[in-house]
């Protein structure tokens, strides 16, 4: 058991905390989010930085990084609140790399890598809330190659993505756990209209009405009809890293709100000297302690070859996740008075991230429920066990 | 960076299971599985056969007697015995008393104490509170007054756990009156057969005797049984009491209690479901074992820093506040798991003085008792408002 950093992850850490000090003040961030929430050159450095590359193998291009190092950047990008959409490019390259063929591999992650593409994954539909088995968009098999109906909705980066990893049915019913495709989409493909907007955090995302969308049979993506524990793995991945990041937004509130609470003078003396807010100010750090304990063990439990254990063990990180960024958001915005409700202080705007953290992949709810049908199936599979107390001593 | 045990630490692990299961006698293992109030023989007994194998004071280094253990062994030795449903090992000698004898008592007191601590043949126990000073331990007001090569020590201590069990106590004693109460204080080793004290019990809400009042009449102690400098005795007890916060995270004891209060669930019914079934009670049990996880992951990871040579400081007063509330919590749970049959005061079978039969079924005994019980946590070792202070002041500079 071991849990410092290693000597390559202290130095990742520290080229990411230059980016976000040099490269994504505040004021930075502004103009970006002005400018649509994308800086072509920022992505450029996420290429040379090799963070486009961090998850994936060495023989596909990549640096064959860990979940932990990944969350190592994630917790950089909610520091500085980073707008443009890496963690939907590296989870939809996770796809193409746990199902790809080489040319697939080839055609879509090697430019991924590279900094000349950007993906989105589309699994989300207007009545599936966060089951992800619940899919009614199918792809049917034609005689050259694929049609895919349906729609999609909030696919994170898909405002500016390139191409969409759209899942499919391509046999069984609405919510059966077979059937379901990986589809490789360009976001031109005729058929495809893409209704492309902001997100309440800034972020970009789209929309997809697929109306017969055509497509060659290299754009199934992996096993037809197997898609859905690479696709959960993916999900589980994705939140292991947005839990990172949150941990990196609510260390930025704490870090603003006690420097607040020391400055901010009323009726004589600073706020912080009320033990009413330092116990407030006390129960925030404690949530940030909790939080970076839940996105450690979210990011090590991705290691885990039980999908069932890794599922459980990324659901209870959520649930944290989900409960602590809620605490803190708020009251790091009510700690600052009326400034905490202002567009101009970033206090609002890393409440706003925390908050769509906290309602993505599974909010705390969705998370309890699939770990009691988790814990049931356990059960049910377990021979009985005996009462407990004294009759079992 | 790696969660998983090395294979040197699964050898350790499997070691301690061996051991623990070929030594831990049943009767007391099913005392602990009860959740019964042990008596001093139940502790005792355990202490001694593990003092025998060298691992009562586990904490301790070699050169003091101790195994010593890496923190991450501490850790595996810790949630194993909770998990086996071994007695909780009582810290006054081996995790306060010894630790601030062997660093800052002389060469004979180290003789002297140290052997009986490790052995455990010596029950200790801890003078600090006082009827006016509770969380403000510092304006503490019991006196020790120079006599030659003695002090007469006079006053009260309150809320001492098992002084009626103790044959020592280390107890904090106004030496002098100065300017800061943090000084004047002196830290002496007193033997409770000393004429002159007197143990009073004090009856908690569940009806257990744990606590006490301790009265000091008189009472001659001699100046070789003080810790170090006169009038520096808030340092010792300063460092002991940081000690006492990382224990206080307590995480093997509070994932058994939640495997406990699991199998309450499942073996109660709520017409034909599980109670574990439920969805409400699932929720409320799901969201407090993510904050066990959490917590357990943050004391892994202060274990790690101390691993590497950094000082726990601060960041225990957290492990503290959660580690309490979460422990609470789930006695809460295990408390409601049981419905009716949380009614019935059951004092014999709690004290495991009785062999009749319980009346509703045996896992309801002792639920409401612990949860009222539990009541206590926040509040000893500080109490986690004082611990909120120390944050703010400390780690935040507020």
């Amino acid at each position: 058991m071991d849990l410092e950093y290693s000597t390559e992850q202290s130095l990742l850490r520290d080229s990411v905390e230059r980016f976000v000090r040099d490269d994504y003040a505040f004021q930075a961030r502004q103009k970006i989010l002005a400018n649509g929430g994308f800086s072509a050159p920022h992505w450029t450095t996420f290429a040379e930085l090799g963070w486009l590359g961090i998850p994936f193998a060495e023989e596909d291009g990549g640096f064959g990084g860990s979940a932990v190092d990944l969350a190592v950047i994630m917790e950089g990008v909610g520091r500085g609140l980073v707008l443009e959409p890496f963690l939907p490019t590296i989870m939809a390259g996770g796809l193409i790399a746990a199902a790809a063929s080489s040319a697939q591999k080839q055609a879509w992650l090697t430019p991924l890598i590279a900094g000349e593409c950007k993906l989105a994954v589309a699994f989300a539909e207007p009545q599936s809330r966060y089951d992800l088995a619940d899919c009614t968009t199918r792809a049917a098999a034609t005689g050259a190659g694929w049609r895919l109906e349906g729609r999609k909705c909030v696919v994170v980066g898909g405002k500016i993505a390139d191409a969409f990893i759209v899942v499919a049915r391509t046999s069984g019913d609405r919510r059966d756990r077979t059937g379901l495709s990986l589809f490789l989409v360009p976001a031109d493909a005729d058929g495809l209209t893409v209704r492309r907007y902001d997100t309440n955090d800034g972020q970009g995302a789209a929309d997809l009405e697929l109306a017969g969308v055509a497509l060659g049979p290299d754009a199934l993506l992996g096993p037809d009809g197997a898609a859905l524990d690479p696709l959960e793995r993916a999900v589980d991945g994705a939140t292991a890293a947005v839990a990172a990041e949150a941990v990196g937004a609510m260390a930025a509130l704490c870090d603003a709100t006690l420097a607040y609470l020391k400055v901010r003078k009323q009726f004589g003396k600073p706020l912080g000297s009320n033990q009413a807010l330092q116990h407030r100010m006390v129960d925030m750090v404690i949530a940030l302690e909790e939080a970076r304990s839940a996105a450690l063990a979210a990011s090590l439990s991705m290691t885990e070859d039980d999908a069932a254990a890794r599922s459980r063990a990324i659901s209870l990180a959520k649930i944290e996740i989900g409960r602590t960024a809620t605490k803190v958001g708020q009251e790091a915005v009510q700690l600052h008075g009326a400034m905490g409700v202002t567009d101009e202080l970033d206090v609002g705007h890393y409440f706003k991230r925390l908050t769509i953290i906290a309602t993505s992949f599974g909010n705390a709810d969705w998370h309890i429920r699939r770990v009691a049908a988790l814990d049931a199936a356990t059960r049910r599979s377990a021979p009985e066990q005996p009462a407990p107390g004294r009759t079992a001593a | 960076m790696e969660l998983k045990l090395s294979p040197a630490e699964q050898a350790f692990a499997a070691d301690v299971r061996t051991f623990i299961r070929d030594n831990l006698p049943p009767d007391i293992a099913g005392r602990v599985r009860r959740g019964e109030h042990l008596g001093k023989d139940d502790h005792m007994r355990w202490q001694q056969i593990l003092g025998r194998h060298g691992w009562h004071a586990f904490t301790w280094p070699q050169e003091h007697g101790g195994p010593g253990w890496s923190v991450v062994q501490r850790y595996l030795f810790e949630v194993i015995s909770a998990e086996m449903d071994c007695p909780i090992i009582q810290p006054f000698g081996p995790r306060m008393a010894g630790p601030v004898i062997y660093t800052f008592g002389t060469p004979e007191q180290k003789e002297r104490f140290l052997p009986g601590i490790r052995q455990s043949t010596v029950w200790w126990c801890q003078g600090y509170s006082e009827p006016q000073s509770g969380s403000d331990l510092a304006s503490l007001a019991t006196r020790a007054d120079d006599a030659g090569d003695h002090y007469v020590v006079n006053g009260q201590k309150i809320w001492t756990s098992y002084a009626h069990h103790a044959d020592w106590m280390f107890c904090l004693v106004r030496t002098a009156r100065e300017e800061r109460p943090q000084q004047g204080i002196s830290f002496l080793l007193i033997d409770m057969t000393s004429p002159g004290i007197t143990v009073k019990p004090i009856l908690m809400l569940e009806g257990t005797h744990s606590f006490n009042a301790v009265f000091f009449d008189n009472v001659r102690v001699p100046k070789n049984n003080r810790i170090g400098e006169e009038g520096r005795g808030w340092t010792y007890a300063k460092f002991l009491l940081e000690h006492e916060r990382v224990d206080n995270a307590a995480i093997g004891v509070t994932k058994q209690a939640l495997s406990q209060v699991k199998a309450i669930a499942a073996a109660e019914r709520d017409g034909d479901t599980p109670l574990i079934d439920d969805p409400l009670f699932q929720a409320k049990l799901i969201a407090v074992e993510a904050q066990l996880m959490s917590l357990e992951m943050a004391a892994l990871r202060v274990l790690s820093q101390v691993a590497s040579g950094a000082s726990p400081g601060p960041v225990s007063s957290l492990l503290k506040i959660r580690g309490t509330e979460v422990a609470q919590r789930i006695s809460e749970l295990g408390m409601e798991a049981t419905a009716y049959y949380a009614l019935p005061y059951q004092p014999g079978l709690i004290a495991g003085q009785s062999n009749e039969e319980p009346i509703g079924p045996d896992y309801a005994v002792t639920a409401a008792n612990n949860y009222f019980w539990r009541r206590c946590m926040s509040i000893y070792g500080g109490s986690n408002e004082i611990q909120r202070n120390i944050i703010a002041k400390a780690m935040l500079g507020l």
